[in-house]
């Protein structure tokens, strides 16, 4: 496998481009592994190259029905931030920030990670207070956080809608500066070969469909390429997780399967330079503008469970409202892709990073719309606990016990439903 | 679209409804163990395919619905009142 380099860049440009090798090999399934991950989504391969490069781990396989990177990586809106308030969660995911903030050197691999800010509008005091509390709070561990008046937003994006007369009239904005985006392709793919060049497996086209259980443990996996035994398994399926759950024989999950849908228009000069959310009064919606160009945005869950990777036209046209109500020059762009992901929306909110009740089972799920910014702490996590076989202070409550225990990690304050923690 | 055959309005677009959740949850009584209770508000069987789920016709009769409907192809099987007692008047009549 090549290295990236200046110099690679350079030397392969003289030679017509012919010195470039495979970036992952496409190995067999050996009969036995020490630790398997199920799911080469970003999660997964995060995680099994965490175990190699931070634990030294070797023998480690991740297993992928379709191939790595085809299911929620490829079905996000690419943004990253750390603007969370609850406890766990504020250290988890500044963690994973500052992870992004080196990946591309770690990873040798250029994940596109661009810094550009992540702003929130307000439109009330109340709003503007509540901001205020939320990010004088992520201050306190470290995260950035400000707040900008009208003047300062006018002045940093001057093409919003400004208009007294909007439904929901601008106050203001909740800003994070290190927030930003990142190629999601690239992310899984830098993955991929960092952990392949570590020695890991990934066995691509290997859907897992059974279990084998004995006296309490996860023994081995049924797969489409054939039995493969497992000392230790890693479950990071996002929205099939209670499919995966079932066949291991462990009953229900405080997870509920729902989908997600984005849209890119077609690309245009640069228009907008940081990630712009807009949330009040029931509408939902953020919107940034790819390296391409094309205006990559989203908005609500479809309201109703499903498994389908495909989305419905009322969300499309609540979407597109959401758009016109804040940036009215995108009204002539054109839709190109619109794309629907399956998201395991969990009953806080929150993801679990866990031990289940099968020894050495580990579970990896709940991550809601917020998977993609979280995957590097994700990974981190995940494999600091099967290595170690106890999860880190940081993602203590993050098991499946915490509402047995009376601790609700709820960012929205939403309540025990899980179509509401979008 | 979904199409929703509501049993008071006929045939509906699903954006006249309003999605409720899991409708084979059976909440157990007030002074049941605290266990139960837990299992019933936190945990899901997450069906990948024909699922019971209520939905509520906000937009048309304000009913209550109880809806079998595939989570995959998101085909409707059958539909109807999710109040036993209408229910119940509606199958006798």
């Amino acid at each position: 496998m090549t290295r990236f380099s200046a110099w690679n860049v350079f030397w392969n440009g003289l030679k017509g481009q012919k010195g470039w090798t495979r970036q992952w090999r496409d190995p067999e399934p050996k009969p036995e592994y020490d630790i398997i991950i199920v799911g080469a989504g970003l999660h997964g391969l995060a995680t099994a190259y965490y175990l190699a490069k931070n634990h030294g781990l070797k023998n480690i396989a991740v297993l992928e029905k379709g191939w790595l990177g085809g299911g929620n990586a490829g079905r996000n809106t690419t943004i990253v931030r750390s603007n969370y308030f609850m406890p766990g969660n504020r250290q988890f995911y500044e963690h994973s920030l500052k992870l992004w903030e080196n990946l591309s050197f770690d990873l040798n691999y250029n994940v596109m990670f661009s810094q550009r800010a992540h702003v929130s509008l307000l439109h009330s005091p109340a709003a503007t207070d509540g901001a205020a509390r939320r990010y004088n709070t992520m201050r306190l561990t470290g995260t950035d956080a400000e707040i900008w008046t009208l003047d300062e937003l006018k002045r940093n994006i001057p093409h919003l809608n400004y208009s007294p007369d909007a439904r929901f009239p601008i106050t203001g904005a909740a800003v994070q500066r290190r927030a930003g985006t990142a190629r999601h392709d690239a992310v899984a793919w830098a993955y991929a070969r960092g952990a392949d060049q570590l020695g890991v497996d990934i066995i691509q086209n290997c859907e897992v469909t059974g279990t084998i259980r004995e006296n309490g443990r996860l023994t081995g996996l049924e797969t489409s390429r054939g039995t493969i035994k497992g000392k230790k398994v890693g479950f990071a399926v996002a929205g099939n997780t209670s499919r995966l759950w079932q066949m291991a024989g462990l009953g229900r999950l405080p997870i509920e399967t729902h989908k997600l849908q984005a849209f890119v228009t077609e690309p245009i000069k640069p228009l907008l330079d940081q990630v712009v959310v807009f949330g009040v009064g029931g509408a939902h919606f953020y919107i940034s503008q790819s390296d391409k160009g094309g205006m990559v945005f989203g908005g609500d869950l479809d309201w109703y469970k499903s498994y389908a990777q495909r989305g419905n036209l009322p969300i499309v046209q609540d979407v597109a409202e959401c758009a016109l109500s804040i940036l009215p020059c995108l009204g002539r762009l054109r839709l190109v892709r619109h794309w629907s992901g399956v998201m395991d929306m969990s009953m806080d909110g929150t993801f679990f990073i866990c031990k289940t009740p099968l020894e050495n089972l580990y579970l990896n799920a709940g991550w809601n719309y917020g998977g993609f910014k979280a995957s590097p702490a994700s990974g981190w996590y995940f494999a600091d606990l099967i290595a170690n076989d106890r999860p880190d202070p940081v993602v203590a409550n993050h098991d499946l016990t915490r509402f047995e225990r009376g601790i609700n990690l709820d960012e929205r304050g939403a309540g025990p439903d899980p179509k509401l923690h979008g | 679209m979904i199409r929703i055959p509501c049993p008071f309005c006929g045939e509906r677009d699903h954006s006249e409804f309003t999605y409720g959740g899991d409708g084979s949850i059976v909440y157990p009584d007030l002074d049941a163990p605290i266990s139960d209770w837990h299992d019933a508000v936190f945990l899901r069987e997450n069906i990948r395919g024909v699922q019971t789920e209520t939905w509520h016709h906000t937009s048309g009769c304000r009913m209550w619905l109880l809806v079998e409907r595939d989570t995959m192809t998101h085909e409707i099987l059958s539909v109807r009142p999710a109040h036993k007692g209408i229910r119940a008047a509606m199958e006798n009549s």
